[in-house]
């Protein structure tokens, strides 16, 4: 198909402003008058609130106090539930959950006053692991620590173990990752009897804040209004965690009277705000004698924090892409969602797939070694095909070809020939210097899970103005990873303009249309579909009412546009997501078409690890991936190489440090993500295979690269060293130890 | 109340023009920058000196002005993300960012933007481990770094082609 504009990589639509360093974001803000907030935090993971002491040589007179008693509707977090309160008001359930808020227009002395408010907590006993939730050692949230289990039954598993010829079994954990996205949190608010409440802030879904104000002030709708400020990342760290600081600015505005910004530090940021859920896999696979899927048993368990947060969700993620890009008659996968007194583990990109995937991922390269094949031969003798049906009961109808894409990853990393040389040259006891490559082949489905993109009924707007120029109004964010460029291609690929032509608003819940969250890896794929449609739509009110003819210029265009206004009035069209006919899914059940479309990749690491000192480096890394139409080339490759990076730092060096539940390494300094010298090429690949319901035939991609690159690198580091890699971050320190146990 | 410090005057070359404010002497450079000087380009990502993002050049050095206290600016030469366009023409390195995705998120986009341009100024002709060094004081979350360094790699060929 001939395209105007997408496919092409058109610049950045807000990069002009990001390289001249006039781009806004939210502590770039400043009103009159307006006051700096900060949030007094628990330093008990869990108890009972005793007393709130206002010590030091503080005016504090001239400090707005906030506590619970101040807020004027419910004190929740409105989410999926509203177990999350806003401050705590008797008891405490995690370290750092947030009990007073202080506002003061000089955020020196602000700081003092924060560090003189004494909090006594009388404490009660807490737990801090799975395995301690799971045995009940205290119940700490409803009748039994679990937030949300989910069941999986395809086949009979239990049928399939006596004709088994191989059974493997393994354990496996990741550990939290922090999203470090550079920007830290922040938020200003603004509350008054004519205005209602206002907020500017570094947020991924306008409309889930929207929500929580809703309820925590009791007030209707139109008396909120949420703007997204340029955002400095998100990765997920800014989907739920924005509404809490947004309700504590609004609390201090509406005190106070006056405008109220918080911005977090980074050691506030990472030590209150959501992490990657750590987690636990227990695998038991039965396979034939040449090395085909019988059965597998997969046991799922992710760490929630002290309240539900958006665990369900992660859970249901991690729990369908458990079983990876397999045909296999016989699946069962229990998984849960348990309890524990750290501050609520969140989304981060991935969702939960990428503990799954690590999980399975390895554990195939050791069913390899049991049965006796190579990993690649296992890998192809069970991967699914068209028309095979999914752990989940999912047929897969589209075209789907993960030999293909292993056999171009091999080609293009040079596998076969660096496994056997790599074993070859690791048997020299005298080499310090080991190496070793490895792979995983994974999938990730794009959009709301299930029934989910049903319930949201996204909405976009469109409206073209009498100039001629095209607006889309959709609550959709740009965090960085292309939402405004990619919009705007996709309309005006739509109405045959250029992307010059198309304005994308700024997120608004005051204007925009509710286009549901900016996560799920669902924007261009299911709000893309939604802009595609409405440019569409727009160009039919032109076309049939003749005011434009085929063939038009950019020129006839805009002048169309002034014509139809000044007859008819706005041109605007309102599009709404309509759910495929053909996908069912069961809620009950938990079964059915999981998500619209997949992404389908293979990914190949190679690396080196110095036994003496156990430091691994990544030599190359290898993406290749199907992801349906490419809409912009550079932004999409931008996307897996920063996604593999997180990936490999997931793997090697992100290690969260746990005290009582409180993250103790909550700094750039101790807490290590990769810098541009600790990093190998990352070579990015792209199958496009259109997928039909896409815009232009695209599928979402986002997400992808944080599932397959951690399992990939373990592989390697288990060619390379001989250590049996169960569990990931492999800091230094913990491949020492594992070294010594295989080369004492 | 405690005792505070008093506040001094600065005075120092920013962006080309002759600037002047009143600070504490400890205060830190990236807060003079941005709330008196209301040069909001230059961001703050961690506040101790790791991620790079309030990089600025003094007197041709790349420095963490989360690190600088404003005394210490006194008779500097100071350039800012603002400084490095002129008039409205963005520099190799801007240009080569906006055409490469050197910019995503682009919050430490001013910081490696001033990296960037003040490792081609030492070093013209860098090889790409020069690249990496000379950008591995400033952190990106979102790029992985390898269209910043293909921007980079662009900003050297743009240069050749002009000379």
């Amino acid at each position: 198909m001939e395209t105007r504009v997408i496919g092409k990589s058109v610049p950045r639509k807000e990069g002009r402003k990001k390289v001249t360093g006039r781009a806004r974001y939210v502590d770039d803000l400043s009103f009159p008058g307006m006051l700096h907030g900060v949030t007094v935090r628990s330093p008990a993971a869990r108890g009972r609130i005793r007393a709130i002491r206002f010590e030091g040589e503080i005016p504090w007179h001239e400090f707005t106090v906030v506590t619970a008693k101040d807020i004027p509707g419910k004190n929740c977090i409105a989410l999926l539930i509203e177990d999350q309160p806003c401050l705590a008001a008797e008891f405490v359930n995690h370290p750092e959950e947030a009990i007073v808020l202080l506002a003061h227009h000089d955020k020196y002395l602000l700081e003092e006053a924060r560090r003189a408010v004494r909090i006594e907590i009388e404490p009660l006993p807490a737990i801090f692991s799975i395995e301690d939730s799971r045995a009940r050692k205290e119940i700490i949230w409803g009748q039994d620590n679990i937030f949300k289990s989910f069941c999986v039954d395809k086949g009979d598993v239990d049928g399939a173990w006596a004709s088994a010829a191989f059974v493997v079994e393994g354990r496996y954990e990741t550990g939290a990752q922090e999203q470090l996205y550079i920007e830290p949190q922040g938020m200003i608010a603004q509350v008054s009897e004519a205005e209602g409440v206002t907020v500017w802030g570094s947020l991924q879904c306008p409309h889930y804040v929207h929500k929580a104000l809703m309820v925590l002030f009791g007030l209707p709708r139109e008396r909120i209004r949420v703007v997204q400020t340029e955002t400095g990342g998100g990765f997920g760290g800014k989907e739920e965690y924005p509404s809490m600081i947004a309700a504590h600015a609004a609390l201090l505005a509406r005190k106070s009277g006056r405008p109220v910004k918080i911005i977090y530090d980074r050691a506030e940021d990472m030590v209150a705000t959501t992490k990657r859920h750590p987690s636990r896999t227990r695998h038991v696979t039965a396979l034939s004698r040449d090395g085909r899927l019988l059965a597998m048993d997969i046991d799922f368990t992710v760490d929630g924090g002290a309240y539900e947060t958006l665990s369900p969700v992660v859970l249901s993620r991690g729990t369908i892409h458990a079983a990876g890009p397999y045909a296999c008659p016989n699946v069962r996968i229990r998984s849960r969602a348990v309890a524990t007194n750290a501050p609520p583990h969140g989304a981060f990109r991935g969702f939960g797939a990428p503990q799954s995937v690590f999980a399975l991922e390895r554990h195939l390269d050791r069913v390899a070694e049991a049965v006796g094949i190579a990993p690649d031969e296992l890998r192809r003798r069970n991967f699914i095909r068209e028309g095979q049906t999914l752990a989940v009961g999912q047929v897969v109808k589209e075209k789907v070809d993960m030999n293909g894409l292993m056999e171009r990853a091999f080609a293009l990393s040079g596998y076969h020939a660096k496994r056997k040389k790599f074993a070859a040259a690791n048997s020299d006891p005298r080499g310090a210097i080991k190496k070793g490559i490895g792979f995983a082949s994974f999938l990730h489905g794009a959009g709301f899970t299930g029934s989910g993109e049903e319930y949201l009924a996204s909405e976009v707007a469109m409206e073209a103005m009498a100039d001629g120029t095209v607006h889309i109004l959709a609550g959709s964010t740009e965090m960085g990873q292309g939402t405004n460029t990619i919009f705007a291609q996709i309309a005006a690929e739509a109405l045959r303009l250029d992307c010059e032509q198309i304005k994308i608003i700024q997120p608004d819940t005051a204007y925009v249309a509710n286009s549901g969250p900016t996560v799920a890896s669902r924007t261009a794929m299911i709000v893309g579909k939604l802009v595609e449609t409405a440019g569409l739509g727009l160009l039919k009110s032109l076309t049939d009412g003749e005011f434009l003819q085929p063939g038009y210029t950019a020129a006839d265009f805009s002048r169309a546009c002034g014509e139809y206004v000044a007859k008819h009035g706005p041109l605007k069209t309102f599009v709404k997501y309509e759910h495929p006919r053909d996908l069912h899914w069961d809620d009950l059940k938990y079964s059915g078409d999981a998500y619209g479309a997949y992404a389908w990749a293979v990914y190949v690491a190679e690396v080196s690890v110095d036994i003496r000192t156990a430091e691994v480096r990544v030599n190359d890394f290898v993406a290749v991936q199907e992801v349906g139409k490419v809409i912009n080339p550079v932004l999409a490759a931008g996307q897996i190489e920063g996604g593999v990076a997180q990936g490999i730092g997931f793997a090697l060096y992100e290690n969260v440090v746990w005290q009582e539940g409180r993250m103790v390494n909550a700094q750039m300094t101790n807490y290590v993500m990769p810098t541009s010298v600790d990093l190998p090429a990352i070579r990015v690949y792209f199958e496009e295979i259109p997928y039909g319901r896409g815009p232009a035939g695209a599928k979402g991609l986002g997400e992808l690269p944080l599932d397959g690159t951690a399992p990939a690198i373990a592989n390697a580091i288990a060619q390379a060293t001989g250590v049996d890699v169960r569990q990931i971050p492999i800091t230094a320190e913990t491949l020492l130890e594992m070294l010594e146990g295989v080369h004492a | 109340m405690p005792e505070r410090a008093r506040k001094i005057r600065v005075s120092c070359v920013v962006n080309g023009g002759a600037a002047s404010f009143e600070a504490y002497p400890m205060a830190r450079l990236l807060d003079v920058l941005r709330e008196e000087l209301k040069l909001t380009g230059t961001k703050e990502g961690c506040g101790e000196g790791e991620c790079g993002a309030c990089s600025i050049e003094m007197d041709g050095a790349l420095v963490n002005s989360c690190l600088v206290p404003a005394l210490q600016a006194q008779g500097t030469k100071i350039r800012t993300i603002e400084g490095l366009a002129i008039g409205g023409s963005l520099h190799a390195v801007q240009q080569a960012f906006l055409t490469h995705g050197g910019a995503q998120c682009g919050i430490c986009t001013p910081g490696m933007i001033l990296a960037a341009a003040n490792l081609l100024a030492r070093y013209p002709q860098p090889d790409d481990a020069q690249i990496r060094e000379g950008l591995s004081g400033n952190l990106c979350r979102c790029t992985g770094y390898m269209k910043i360094f293909e921007s980079v790699v662009a900003a050297v060929r743009r240069a050749e082609t002009r000379a």
